[in-house]
């Protein structure tokens, strides 16, 4: 084919343009659902309307979406210190229920304990069966080269018929009428939060995670070998870089943090451990990464975003019946956006020269 | 366990291996091509609520397994567009085609849960399926069971006896040389990417038009994934992926009867197994395996770009 | 004798990338029954000028001729059907699959279904018309690189292809493998074909070609008859300038052992041998070359050395201490440098910061860590300090590497591997690609560090770099040593025809093949 036009590869991408990236792509994935919302018969602009004024339009909306945030936080900051290391981690929701299984395991069984001893343990367990998590498929690919997307993936569909196991069996609250509800935490167990509003205490865990990965990527030792095994597995080996060890570290880390989004959303925000505890945060997750291009700081502002798009959505099924899968198909269209802009950094069209 | 059991199990095993089989045949050509399209679970589910859709309305199956077919192809031709023209990421690309695929079909499928529609009746092969014992298994299904069954050695002829399917081999093993060779590496990928996108139509129309008659929100459970890993247990062979579907099928058609039977294991736990035997299959496929250029497409997952 | 009018003809071509011009204005006819050679130093625009001409770059102006006739060729695809051929520096073959099955993807045919049995009769035949029999069953993985060049040049005799275009064909061949290759060139042109041949050998142009064009930064500065100009004319016209006397090196007394290898025995990655029993010792102050053609064992050599491949018998000694089979970490402790073949893959972070790749070795120790720590800012300060000592400063640290031209990355990739000091250096390949500015800045490198006392193992295909710079050089051949001599005193002659597996003359061949 021959176009007067030409792609040509920049030599220098423009740094400035990093920045723009991810509003650009939002802006264009909105656009895109906007179609896809008239077709169904729905009105876009006040579908969106009711959207941003859900999520940011009132105090009680912003908490609200801080509130939805902080696990995508969390568990962002999870998926993007995996991705970075070049391990597809897909299994953050396997590994948020788990680490709220964990968590909700703790206070049950040792619910005399005081607060100030009972939370920390929890959110100790929780991690723990997080990293645990993660590192079964990271030990397969280390060990037998098992493909983790796949092993991940797997991961989460049986942690969440684990809790559901759990909830439906063993845990099941008899005063809950069948429903498939654990018992409530006690007071003791919950984290605190802010009065009138729900935002909890594992936001601050939140901000404080993505200092530490900050610290951790550009400060460290092993930052910086977890940034160069990403990039290219030859020189870290050939630098004699352990990458079995530092890919089982990164993924106990990765699992831990989104764990710990499972302990918070259960003792932070909902109180008992439930079917149905996370509507996809573990998948979001990823999208928040990958608009955030897998830097800490950058994570805060896109889950603070699509915090306010999962409550927006909320919005959209209460004032306008549309079932919350709004949400996910918004979330894959910003993805497909952010992918087809990031192509645009890395090149530009030229004109091609008249003969 | 009596042993009147097992050609029931078998038979259970062909149509709950199919859905898996048709997908994971269509991936492993897009793959053999050099393209990851982790998008299978999503177009599966949009294929699975396209057929029944469309079946409930013109009231006729094969019409609905069509529409399925072509809605694959237009949801598999972004992720080609993006993977292919742009060079974008493909984990990225196929991930997001899934988040978007589950999203749109929970959309859309939402006033059709519960309502029926018009599938296929399994069909008797002629003459086949008097076969003592053998006939009952496998020739009384529905009538994409015996499209999956042709597939399977069609492929095989296609990749390993063909030109075309030559040129696909090339082109998933060393673009570039394909490339000098005067090859299009573009349309081959195109193609070999879409066609698998028909196929995943295919293999979520199956799951409500044949399988079950329903539509259910999220209804394949992960079915795509597995999909994948079968390509991947079967070193991207046709026969050998068949192998793997069958096998899952009947691992999960012997899970579905201990659940009948009431075996004492609780129902989420025996829910797992069709996951944990696929973790399984994946470790033994990966164990196994002889190091060297027996394997993935060594171009898999890459983008080509010319010049480069 | 010669037709009229060239057979292709290249007129006025222009070829821009940003930030250089790779072609400017070139004209080249070629004629039917020509060998034309284009000379040129590496990355004076002789490859991308065949590849506008085979339709794998656009030309920014320009025409190309063909038959009298002007053509556009849009892709490989017109190039072919043009009748034009093409034999890359890099294979284009298909390792997995066979001989047959690569020369049918080159052939346009209309068939669906491979006709297996009757291509591999045609190959078969072809393969003896023109003396490059091959297997038509073997897989291309099987089969060594002379072979492998076989089977490429069958593919564009498959195709009859007219015009042929071979980029650097002897680079991999061993002396006698390249007379045969030239032999069946001459032939080839002796039937009407017109055959360009890229290189940057010298005498390989003057004894082969019928007319010669020499390229120099993308401009021609030369077209003549073989018969009436000199290797120096040649020279001078490629760089611009004479050609750099080599280095002198002051011979060195005997030193203390730094590397000694015995019996070493390793495996590929396929799971054949690729050492057998391998013996050898470098001292202090000495530069031992390696011999050989590619795929002999040389990778293998160098990694088991650095700690990157098990060593399956033998031992590897660092000033008498047992490495063996010690981790790639412990032996970069021991003040051993490598200089990998593979720069891009391995030694270089093509998609990293040139400060992020100068840290790759450093960043464990202190000043640049400290505990768990890294200082950027110390390793910033060092950065500059080193680039600054290899003259390159113009360089942003935070620049990505891949934007830098080869001669710059291999510069930059010795320049972090000698800041350790290091005592044993492992270099392989390490002029590969360069043009002669940079190679003469890394070889004036290497005897550097060889009079600093730094041991150093230098493996390469070109014997001309071998005998410029090794005190000593063995030759690898099949995965084993097939001998050992003092530069001085051995000629490119004996050392070729070991490294096609010969002993001395008169003696019988060898007959294993390696990998």
């Amino acid at each position: 084919m021959n176009w007067p036009v030409a792609l040509e590869k920049r030599s220098d991408p423009s740094p400035r343009l990093r920045y723009v990236l991810p509003a650009v792509a939002i802006g264009i994935g909105l656009l895109l659902g906007a179609m896809v919302l008239s077709f169904m018969g729905a009105h876009p602009g006040e579908a969106y309307q009711e959207m941003a004024r859900g999520a940011f339009g009132s105090v009680y909306g912003l908490s609200e979406t801080l509130v939805k945030a902080t696990p995508l936080l969390l568990a962002g900051l999870g998926v993007g210190v995996a991705f970075r290391a070049g391990f597809w981690n897909i299994g953050a929701e396997g590994q948020l229920y788990m680490g709220a299984m964990a968590g909700t395991w703790m206070a049950l069984t040792y619910p005399g304990l005081p607060a100030p001893l009972l939370q920390p343990l929890m959110i100790v367990t929780g991690c723990m069966a997080g990293a645990f998590w993660g590192l079964i498929p990271a030990v397969l690919r280390t060990r037998w080269c098992v493909n983790e997307i796949i092993t991940t993936l797997m991961g989460n569909y049986i942690a969440i018929l684990w809790v559901d196991f759990l909830v439906y069996g063993p845990w099941k609250d008899p005063r809950a009428f069948g429903f498939p509800f654990a018992p409530p935490l006690l007071q003791t167990a919950r984290l605190p939060s802010m009065p009138g509003n729900r935002v909890h205490l594992g936001l601050l865990l939140g901000l404080l995670a993505a200092t530490g990965l900050t610290m951790l990527l550009k400060h460290t030792r092993l930052g910086y070998e977890i940034r160069i095994i990403g990039l290219s597995p030859g020189a870290a080996r050939y630098a004699g870089m352990n990458l079995t060890r530092t890919t089982l570290l990164v993924m106990a880390l990765s699992g831990g943090l989104a764990a710990l989004a499972g302990v918070c959303e259960v003792a932070g925000v909902q109180g008992q451990l439930k079917h149905g505890l996370s509507p996809g945060y573990g998948y979001t997750a990823i999208i928040v990464a990958w608009l955030a291009r897998l830097d800490p700081w950058a994570t805060i502002v896109v889950s603070v975003l699509l915090g306010g798009l999962l409550v927006g959505s909320d919005m959209l099924q209460i004032a306008m019946n549309l079932p919350v899968a709004v949400a996910y198909m918004l979330q894959g269209l910003i993805l497909f956006s952010v992918l087809a802009v990031e192509f645009l950094v890395g090149y530009r069209l030229v004109w091609k020269d008249a003969r | 366990m009596e042993l009147s059991l097992v050609p029931l199990l078998l038979e259970a095993a062909v149509r709950a291996g199919t859905p898996i089989l048709l997908v994971a045949l269509g991936e492993l050509l897009a793959e053999r091509a050099g393209i990851l399209n982790l998008g299978v679970e999503g177009m599966m589910l949009v294929g699975a609520l396209t057929g029944f859709i469309v079946s409930q309305q013109s009231g006729e199956p094969w019409i609905g397994v069509l529409a399925a077919a072509m809605a694959g192809v237009m949801l598999s031709c972004v992720h080609a567009f993006l993977s292919i023209s742009l060079h974008a990421n493909q984990v990225g690309s196929g991930l997001a085609l899934t988040i978007f695929g589950t999203g749109l079909s929970g959309l859309l499928g939402k006033s059709f849960v519960g309502v029926p529609a018009k599938g296929f009746a399994p069909i008797a092969v002629p003459w086949l399926a008097d076969v003592p014992l053998l006939g009952r298994m496998f020739f009384q299904h529905d009538p994409l069971v015996y499209v999956a069954y042709l597939l399977v050695p069609g492929l095989w002829v296609l990749l390993y006896r063909t030109r075309p399917g030559l040129k696909v081999r090339a082109v998933g093993e060393q673009p570039r040389s394909a490339d000098a060779l005067g090859i299009s590496v573009v349309v081959v990928r195109y193609s070999c990417v879409l066609a698998g996108g028909s196929a995943a139509g295919l293999g979520g129309a199956y799951l409500s038009l044949a399988y079950t008659q329903m539509w259910v929100d999220n209804m394949t459970a992960g079915r795509g994934w597995i999909a994948l890993a079968m390509v991947i247990f079967g070193g991207w062979n046709p026969v050998r992926t068949a192998l793997g579907a069958y096998l899952f099928g009947g691992v999960q058609a012997l899970q579905l009867r201990l659940q009948a039977i009431g075996v004492t294991v609780p129902t989420y736990l025996l829910m797992m197994t069709p996951y944990a035997f696929t973790i399984l299959a994946l470790i033994i496929a990966s164990a196994s395996r002889a190091r060297g250029h027996v394997g993935t497409p060594t171009a898999l997952g890459r983008a080509y770009i010319r010049g480069e | 004798m010669r037709d009229p009018s060239p057979l292709t003809e290249l007129r006025g071509i222009t070829k821009r990338f940003p930030g250089i011009i790779a072609c400017d204005r070139v004209d080249l006819p070629v004629y039917a029954g020509e060998i034309h050679a284009l000379l040129g130093e590496n990355g004076a625009g002789k490859t991308t000028l065949m590849h506008v001409l085979y339709g794998l770059h656009q030309p920014d102006a320009g025409e190309i001729w063909i038959d009298g006739q002007r053509r556009v060729v849009h892709s490989p695809k017109d190039a072919i059907r043009a009748g034009i051929g093409m034999v890359f520096q890099h294979f284009t073959l298909i390792p997995s699959l066979t001989v047959a099955a690569n020369i049918a993807l080159a052939a346009s045919s209309s068939h669906v279904f491979l006709r297996r049995k009757w291509l591999a009769a045609r190959v078969q035949e072809l393969g003896e018309q023109h003396q490059l029999a091959v297997d038509p069953n073997s897989h291309v993985w099987q089969l060594s690189v002379g072979e492998q060049q076989r089977v490429e040049i069958l593919k564009l005799l498959y195709r009859r292809a007219r015009i042929l275009i071979l980029d650097e064909p002897t680079a991999v061949l061993t002396p006698k493998e390249s007379e045969a290759f030239l032999q069946t060139m001459r032939k080839l042109a002796a039937a009407g074909d017109a055959v360009i041949l890229i290189t940057h050998k010298l005498v390989e142009a003057l004894s082969v070609a019928h007319r010669i064009t020499v390229l120099r930064h993308g401009r021609v500065v030369a077209n003549s008859d073989p018969a009436e100009v000199a290797e120096s004319d040649l020279a001078r016209w490629m760089i611009g300038r004479d050609l750099p006397i080599p280095p002198t090196r002051a011979s060195q007394a005997a030193a203390a052992v730094e590397l000694s290898l015995t019996e070493v025995s390793v495996m590929n990655d396929r799971g054949w041998w690729a050492l057998r029993r391998v013996s050898l010792d470098v001292r202090r102050g000495e530069i031992l070359g390696i011999a050989g053609v590619a795929g002999n064992g040389q990778r293998e050599l160098a990694e088991v050395i650095v700690g990157l491949r098990r060593a399956m018998a033998g031992t590897v000694r660092i000033r008498g201490a047992d490495v063996t089979n010690a981790s790639p970490e412990a032996i970069i402790g021991c003040g051993v440098s490598y200089v990998p073949e593979d720069r891009q893959g391995m030694g270089l972070v093509l998609s990293a910061s040139i400060l992020d790749n100068l840290l790759l070795k450093a960043y464990r120790l202190p000043p640049v860590a400290r505990g768990p720590f890294l200082n950027y800012a110390q390793a910033a300060t060092e950065a500059r300090r080193l680039l600054s000592a290899f003259a390159m400063n113009v360089l942003r640290l935070d620049a990505q590497v891949s934007v830098l031209s080869g001669g710059q990355q291999q510069r930059l990739l010795l320049a972090r591997e000698l800041a350790t000091h290091p005592t044993l250096l492992v270099a392989c390949s390490p002029t590969r690609g360069l043009d002669v500015s940079a190679v003469e800045t890394i070889h004036r490198l290497l005897l550097e560090q060889r009079q600093r006392g730094c041991a150093i193992l230098l493996i390469s295909e070109d014997l001309d770099e071998l005998m410029t710079l090794a005190d000593r050089i063995a030759v690898i051949h099949a995965g084993e040593i097939a001998g050992c001599f003092r530069a001085a005193e051995t000629d490119a002659a004996t050392l070729g025809l070991m490294m096609s597996g010969g002993r001395a003359l008169g003696s019988p061949t060898l007959v294993e093949r390696g990998a």
